[in-house]
C-alpha cells in the first residue's frame, strides 16, 4: 500500500510532486535548523567567546531576508500547486490502452459496491481492473460519508449521498493493491478494504462474461439487502439488473441507507449496538 | 419524568470506562473529602470559585486544562495501545468503545485543553503585562470559566451516564445525524461545546475589549509585548469564528432535534455546507491556538536571550497577517471533495502564503538568539525544542497544502502526524514554556528545574517515537481511526508509536512530580523580587503573586520592554522609584455569577441530553435569574484605601531593590 511505490501514472504524477515539495522544502528548513542548533549552542552564556550585543534588535537587511526566503519558497511551490491541481485534476481524463472503462462506485455501510454499467454486472469489495485501460469513475454514496482510495494508484476522492464524484485512474501493472476508506464512517469502517485486481485486458473480459452468468442478481431487493449495515467479505459477483441503479442511488430515488434505527428500539435510544 | 434517562444509560457491561470514571469520581470525592475536613472550602469559596480577580481565573483555566489534559492522555494511551494490538484482531476496545475514545480525546484536546490553557496563560499576563489592574469585564470573565468547565464536566460525565459520540472531533454529518447516531452520543457533544462555546465567545470579546481599551499610560499599540499582541490577534478570531461553530453546531441540533433538514441526506440537506462552515470556523481555530503560543515564545527567546526581540514590527506585521489569512484557507481541509481544480489550486496557494509570516517569525526568534547571552532554563529548553520541531511541522503542514500531495495524504496518519507536530509541538509546548515561566510570577516560586528538564526531554524525545511512525504509516496507505487492521507492514510502526506514547507518560509524571516536589520545596524555590528571570516585561515589575491591584501604581511606560528599561534606569541613577503618591484603589467584587451560571447551565445541557424538558426550563430560568440578580447589584466595587496600598507596594519595593541596584 506504499505510496511512494506507485502503480499507475497518476499515483506516479503525485508521488513526484510529494517528493519535490519535500526536497524544495527541506533545503530552506535543514539549514534553518542547523542555524536554530548553532545559535543556541554558540550565543549560550558560558561562552564567553561570542560577542553579545544587548540591544541589537534590528536589521534592515536581515528583515529584507527573512521575508525574502519563505515567499520565495512559496512562491516556487505556489506554482508547483497550481500546476499540479490542474494537471491532477481527478476528474480529468486520462489516457490509456483503449477506451475508457466505466466504473460506478457505491459506497454502502460498511462495504464498496462496483458496478460495472457496460458489463452489466457488479460486485463488492472487489474491484477488478484491466491493466492500462483509463478508469472511469463515478462515485457516491449511500449513506454516510466515505472516501474511495486506492493508495498505489493515487488521489483518493469522497463520495457522498446525493452527489456524485468523478474520479479518473490507470493501473500500469498487474497485481492485487489494496483499496480502504479514508473516511469515517461508523462502526463497520476499518472493515472497508477492498481488493484490486489489476488483471490483462483479455482476464478482464473473461472475467465480464463470466460474472454475467452468474446466478445471483444485483435488483431492487439484493441492493436493499447490501443497505443494510453489515461488513462483507470481497469476492461476492452480481448479474447487473437494472443498469440505472448507481442513478437512482446518486439522485436519491433509492432512499438513503437505514442506519441503525431499525434495531430493537429500547437498545438503540442509548447506545446503539450495530453488530 | 426522566426522558430518555434510565439505567439502562450506565454501561455496566463495559469495565473499562466504569472502573475509569470509579477512579476519578474516587479521587474527587477524596480531595473534597480532605478539602472539607481540613475547613478550606470557604476559603475556595471566597478566594477562588467566586473570584473575579483575572490571575485567579487565569491559575484555574491552567488547572483545569492540566486535568483535562490527564484524560485526553488516557485516552491517546488507550488508543496507542489498541492499534499496536490490533493486527488481524480486535484488540481490546470493541469498535462502538474505540469510536468513543479518538472522538473524546480530540474534542478533549481541543476544547478543554489547549483552548483553556492558553486563554489561562492570556487571561493571568496580559493584564499585567499592559499594567492595568483587571480586566475589561472581570465577572464576565468568570462566567466565560464557568461555562468551559461545564462543557468539560459534561464531556466526562458521558463516560458514566450514556456514551461519548463517535463521529470523531468534528461530527460531519450525515454520520451525526439521528439515522446514523441515534444515541446521545452526539448530543453529548454539541451540548458541551455550545455552553462552552459561549463561554470561550466572552472570554475573547473580554480580552480583545482589555487589549484595545485598557493599557496603563504611554503603552501604545506598537509598544505592548508581543504577547499582548498574539492575545489580540488570537481573540479577534476567536469573536469572529466562534459564532460560526455555534451556529453550526445549532443546526446540527435543530436537525437532531426538530427535524430539520440543514444538513441531512433527504429534503434537501446539504453535507458540504457543514463541511464548509465547520472549517471556516475551524481553521481560525488552530490559529487561535498558536498565536498565543508564538507569543509565548517570543516573550521566553528574548528574556533567556538578554536581548529584545528581532524585529519587532515585522512580528507584528506577520501575527496580524496571519490573523487576517487563517479566514482565507478552510477549503484545504477538504481537496479531496472534487472541488475543481481552480479552487483547490487558489486555497492551496492561499494556505501556502501563511507560511510566510510564520517563517518570519521563526527567524526572528533565531536573530534574538544571535548575539544573545542565552540561558538554558526550563522554559528555553521549550522553545528551542518546538522551534525545531514546529519547522518539521510547518514542513508537513505546507506538503499537505499542496492539493496533489494531499489526494495521496488526507485524512492518513501522515496528516494525523502532521497536526500532532504543530499542536504539540507548538501550542502544548508553547504552553509548558508559558506555565513553568510564569509560574513563579503566580505563586511566588520557581518549578523545579531538574525535574523540569527530565520532563521536557520525556515529552520532546517522546514526541519524536510516538509520531514520526505515524508520518510514515501515512506514507504506507493507513487512514486514521482504524480500530483493527490486516496489514503487517504497520504494525511494527504503530508498536513504536505506542512506545514513544509511553515516554510522554513519563514526561507527564515528571511534570506532575514537578508541581508536587516544587510545593513541597517551596521555602528554598521562593523568589521575592517578583523578577526571576531577568524579565522584559511589566508583569515582572511587580511582587509574585502580584497584588489583587496588581500595580500599585499604574506605571508609566516609554518604550518597548517597558521594565527592562525601568531597571536600566534605575542602574544608572542608582535609585528605586522616586516617591509615589498613593491613592485608593477601587477593585470590583467577587461574585458568584459565573459559578452559580454554569451551574444552572450544566442542568439545563445534561437535561437538553435526555430530553428531560422541565429540567431544561428550571435550568434556563435560573441562569437568566442569576444574570437578572447580577445586573440588578448596587455595588459591584470595593475600595483598597491608600495607606493600604502604600504599605503593601512599600514590602514590595524593598525586595525589589537588589534587581534594580545592580546588574542582574
Amino acid at each position: 500500500m506504499n505510496i511512494l511505490h506507485p502503480q499507475g501514472p497518476i499515483g506516479a504524477a503525485e508521488r513526484t510532486i510529494l517528493i519535490d515539495s519535500v526536497a524544495i522544502m527541506l533545503a530552506i528548513v535543514v539549514p534553518t535548523i542547523l542555524a536554530i542548533l548553532w545559535f543556541a549552542f554558540w550565543y549560550r552564556s558560558s561562552n564567553r567567546r561570542a560577542r553579545y550585543a544587548p540591544e541589537w534588535a534590528y536589521s534592515g537587511r536581515v528583515e529584507l531576508v527573512v521575508w525574502a526566503i519563505p515567499a520565495l519558497t512559496i512562491i516556487l511551490l505556489g506554482g508547483v500547486a497550481w500546476i499540479g491541481s490542474h494537471q491532477l485534476d481527478p476528474a480529468r481524463p486520462i489516457d490509456g490502452t483503449g477506451p475508457p472503462l466505466k466504473i460506478q462506485v457505491i459506497s454502502l455501510d460498511w462495504k464498496w459496491l462496483f458496478i460495472y454499467p457496460d458489463q452489466r454486472v457488479a460486485s463488492v469489495n472487489t474491484l477488478t481492473v484491466p491493466v492500462g485501460r483509463p478508469l472511469q469513475f463515478e462515485l457516491t454514496s449511500a449513506s454516510v460519508m466515505n472516501a474511495f482510495f486506492i493508495p498505489q494508484l493515487g488521489s483518493m476522492i469522497y463520495t457522498m449521498n446525493g452527489m456524485v464524484t468523478r474520479l479518473q485512474l490507470r493501473a500500469d501493472n498487474e497485481g492485487r493493491y489494496q483499496g480502504l476508506s479514508a473516511h469515517f464512517s461508523g462502526d463497520g469502517f476499518p472493515d472497508m478494504m477492498f481488493d484490486v485486481r489489476s488483471v490483462s485486458g483479455t482476464a478482464f473480459q473473461d472475467w465480464a462474461v463470466a460474472a454475467g452468468r452468474t446466478n445471483d442478481v444485483l435488483d431492487a431487493e439484493t441492493y436493499a439487502d447490501l443497505a443494510r449495515q453489515s461488513t462483507a467479505r470481497p469476492g461476492k459477483i452480481y448479474r447487473l439488473d437494472d443498469p440505472g441503479l448507481f442513478e437512482a442511488v446518486a439522485t436519491q430515488r433509492i432512499p438513503p441507507g437505514p442506519g441503525p434505527s431499525l434495531l430493537a428500539k429500547g437498545d438503540a435510544e442509548v447506545s446503539p449496538r450495530s453488530r | 419524568m426522566l426522558g430518555k434517562l434510565s439505567l439502562a444509560a450506565i454501561p455496566i457491561d463495559q469495565p473499562i470506562p466504569l472502573i475509569a470514571s470509579g477512579l476519578v469520581g474516587v479521587v474527587i470525592l477524596g480531595v473534597l473529602a480532605r478539602l472539607i475536613i481540613a475547613g478550606h472550602l470557604p476559603y475556595l469559596w471566597r478566594e477562588w470559585i467566586t473570584s473575579v480577580d483575572h490571575k485567579r481565573i487565569g491559575v484555574m483555566y491552567v488547572l483545569l486544562a492540566a486535568v483535562m489534559l490527564l484524560r485526553g492522555f488516557v485516552d491517546a494511551l488507550m488508543m496507542r495501545a489498541q492499534q499496536a494490538m490490533a493486527l488481524h484482531s480486535q484488540g481490546y476496545l470493541p469498535p462502538e468503545h474505540f469510536n468513543q475514545i479518538f472522538s473524546a480525546h480530540g474534542t478533549i484536546m481541543i476544547f478543554f485543553v489547549a483552548m483553556p490553557f492558553m486563554i489561562g496563560l492570556m487571561n493571568f499576563v496580559v493584564p499585567l503585562q499592559l499594567g492595568v489592574r483587571d480586566v475589561a469585564f472581570p465577572t464576565l470573565n468568570s462566567v466565560g470559566f464557568w461555562l468551559t468547565a461545564t462543557g468539560a464536566l459534561l464531556v466526562n460525565i458521558s463516560l458514566v451516564i450514556g456514551e461519548f459520540a463517535r463521529t470523531g472531533w468534528l461530527p460531519f454529518p450525515p454520520l451525526s445525524e439521528m439515522t446514523y447516531s441515534p444515541g446521545v452520543g452526539v448530543d453529548y457533544y454539541l451540548w458541551s461545546l455550545e455552553i462552552s462555546g459561549v463561554g470561550t465567545l466572552v472570554a475573547g470579546i473580554n480580552l480583545v475589549t482589555t487589549v484595545l481599551k485598557l493599557r496603563t499610560k504611554g503603552m501604545t499599540y506598537l509598544r505592548m509585548p508581543m504577547f499582548c499582541w498574539t492575545t489580540l490577534a488570537s481573540n479577534l478570531l476567536i469573536v469572529a469564528a466562534f459564532p460560526i461553530l455555534t451556529a453550526t453546531l445549532t443546526m446540527l441540533i435543530l436537525d437532531r432535534y426538530l427535524g430539520f433538514h440543514f444538513f441531512t441526506n433527504e429534503a434537501g440537506g446539504n453535507v458540504m455546507m457543514f463541511m464548509n462552515l465547520i472549517w471556516a470556523w475551524g481553521h481560525p481555530e488552530v490559529y487561535i491556538l498558536i498565536l498565543p503560543a508564538f507569543g509565548v515564545f517570543s516573550e521566553v527567546v528574548s528574556t533567556f536571550s538578554g536581548k529584545p526581540l528581532f524585529g519587532y514590527r515585522s512580528m507584528v506585521l506577520a501575527t496580524m497577517a496571519i490573523c487576517l489569512i487563517s479566514f482565507m484557507v478552510w477549503l484545504h481541509h477538504f481537496f479531496t471533495m472534487g472541488a475543481g481544480p481552480d479552487v483547490n489550486a487558489i486555497f492551496g496557494i492561499a494556505s501556502m502564503v501563511i507560511a510566510v509570516p510564520t517563517g518570519v517569525k521563526v527567524y526572528n526568534w533565531l536573530f534574538t538568539m544571535y548575539r544573545g547571552r542565552i540561558r538554558f532554563s526550563t522554559p528555553m529548553l521549550w522553545a528551542i525544542g518546538f522551534m525545531v520541531t514546529f519547522l518539521i511541522g510547518g514542513l508537513t503542514g505546507v506538503l499537505v497544502a499542496v492539493p496533489p500531495a494531499d489526494f495521496l495524504l488526507h485524512n492518513s496518519l501522515f496528516l494525523v502526524a502532521h497536526f500532532h507536530n504543530v499542536i504539540i509541538g507548538g501550542v502544548l509546548f508553547g504552553a509548558f514554556a508559558g506555565y513553568t515561566y510564569w509560574f513563579p510570577k503566580a505563586f511566588g516560586f520557581r518549578l523545579h528545574e531538574g525535574l523540569g528538564k527530565a520532563a521536557f526531554w520525556c515529552w520532546l524525545i517522546g514526541f519524536y517515537v510516538a509520531f514520526m511512525p505515524l508520518y510514515v504509516l501515512g506514507l504506507l496507505g493507513m487512514t486514521r481511526r482504524m480500530q483493527h487492521y490486516d496489514v503487517p507492514e504497520w504494525h511494527p510502526w504503530l508498536v513504536t508509536a505506542a512506545v514513544g506514547a509511553l515516554i510522554i507518560l513519563a514526561g507527564i509524571i515528571f511534570q506532575v512530580l514537578q508541581l508536587f516536589v516544587s510545593i513541597r520545596a517551596r521555602a528554598s524555590l521562593r523568589d521575592v523580587t517578583g523578577d526571576p528571570w531577568d524579565g522584559r516585561s511589566l508583569e515582572w515589575a511587580t511582587s509574585s503573586p502580584p497584588p489583587v491591584f496588581n500595580f500599585a501604581v499604574p506605571p508609566d511606560v516609554n518604550g518597548e520592554d517597558a521594565y527592562w528599561a525601568i531597571k536600566q534606569q534605575a542602574r544608572e541613577q542608582e535609585t528605586a522609584k522616586g516617591e509615589w503618591r498613593y491613592e485608593d484603589v477601587e477593585m470590583p467584587r467577587n461574585s458568584p455569577t459565573g459559578f452559580i451560571c454554569a451551574f444552572f447551565a450544566t442542568l439545563m445541557g445534561f437535561a437538553l441530553i435526555w430530553h428531560i424538558w422541565w429540567m431544561v426550563g428550571a435550568g434556563a430560568l435560573g441562569a437568566f435569574a442569576t444574570f437578572v440578580v447580577f445586573a440588578w447589584r448596587d455595588h459591584d466595587e470595593y475600595v483598597i484605601p491608600a495607606t493600604e496600598v502604600e504599605r503593601i507596594d512599600r514590602a514590595h519595593l524593598e525586595q525589589q531593590r537588589p534587581v534594580l541596584s545592580e546588574g542582574g
